[in-house]
């Protein structure tokens, strides 16, 4: 018999088929935390069976080894050879723009009719955009209130959108309220920097 | 004439429901990038990946040796997988009006680019990607990782 099959060869030595499932389940595998482009927290937790990981600076790694993860420092370089072409397949970042709107209205602000023009040139520049336009509140007025006028701003936004071309099947519109003010402030408050839609172009 | 009847009343609850298109399973992102040979493996069925396919849960995406794909999620996530890569979109949900949700992808074999998004912003641990050999619980924001079998 010239070849042996693995089941034989292991059904013989079990020792050997013990190996081979050690071996399986000791598959490799390497984690590089990169650096936040923003400058922001970043860090991640790689768990392998029991054992963890924190890894919590930029280059901060982990290789999966059969005794646990094991920490390291990775280099630019090892980055670039390893993920280079994972990399280079990120999508453009989302883009994202705040218009601004006179209270108690779905009207915008003088200035922010000058921002449109730049929402335009985001879009164009992308191949397949999708935009997602999200609208907030001030804290003056009940939930309900909040909720239909954010979600009515971000309409307004949207109809503009489309008046000048882009598809109406790439853009979405989400109406967040007062839950995410970019000032925070007490209940009741009119405050013009959170009467604002977000538009974010992917 | 009874079929109409009752049939009318059942197609505009349908209607008033939304259920009137079950073939438009739920968009969880869009692919923005692909190089080389790229193909999305849905309920059992390969699909060839091209720009501006939508995705799903539960999409494995797959990349030839001279593949690569980016993908950008509904909540701003960015993923992009290199060559010989297998990566399971497993579960996926996002709520836009309170940025909660849930983001498990696994790749099985491959590379791996991420930038993460809302969700992990919103609630860290609320992301998880998978190897055959470790769970990375991610708080944000970019990474890599890569897997060999």
């Amino acid at each position: 018999m010239p070849v042996t099959s693995a089941r034989g060869l292991f059904g013989r030595w079990p020792a050997l088929g013990a190996l081979a499932t050690l071996l399986a389940a000791c598959s490799t595998g390497t984690v590089v935390l990169l650096p936040e482009k923003n400058g922001g927290d970043t860090s991640l937790v790689v768990k392998q069976g029991d054992r963890e990981v924190l890894l919590a600076e930029p280059y901060a790694a982990a290789r999966q080894t059969p005794f646990g993860p094991r920490a390291y420092h990775a280099s630019p370089e090892e980055v670039a050879q390893l993920f280079g072409a994972a990399l280079a397949a990120q999508p453009m970042r989302p883009m994202q723009f705040t218009l601004y709107f006179v209270e108690g209205k779905d009207e915008l602000t003088d200035e922010s009719k000058q921002i449109v023009e730049g929402v335009f040139a985001a879009i164009s520049s992308r191949p397949v955009p999708d935009v997602l336009v999200i609208g907030h509140t001030d804290t003056v007025g009940t939930d309900q209130v909040n909720d239909a006028l954010s979600r009515q701003r971000a309409e307004t936004v949207r109809a503009a959108l489309i008046d000048h071309g882009i598809a109406p099947e790439a853009i979405s519109v989400v109406g967040r309220g007062k839950r995410d003010p970019m000032v925070l402030t007490g209940e009741g408050v009119s405050e013009p920097r959170n009467r604002r839609v977000e538009i974010i172009v992917r | 004439m009874s079929t109409i009847s009752s049939t009318v009343p059942a197609l505009a609850a349908a209607l008033a429901l939304g259920f009137a298109t079950p073939a438009a399973a739920v968009e969880i992102g869009q692919i923005k990038v692909v190089k080389g040979q790229v193909s999305i493996e849905r309920n059992g069925q390969a699909y060839p990946g091209n720009v501006g396919m939508r995705v799903e849960t539960s999409d494995i995406l797959r990349t030839g040796s001279d593949g690569s794909v980016g993908v950008t999620m509904k909540d701003d996530s960015l993923l992009s997988a290199g060559p010989n890569s297998v990566l399971s979109l497993d579960r996926y949900d996002f709520d836009p009006v309170t940025n909660n949700g849930h983001f498990d992808a696994q790749l099985k074999k491959g590379s791996l680019a991420v930038i993460s998004g809302r969700i992990a912003k919103q609630a860290p641990d609320a992301m998880t990607i998978r190897t055959p050999s470790a769970i990375l619980g991610v708080r944000g924001t970019e990474f890599v990782v890569n897997a060999s079998d």
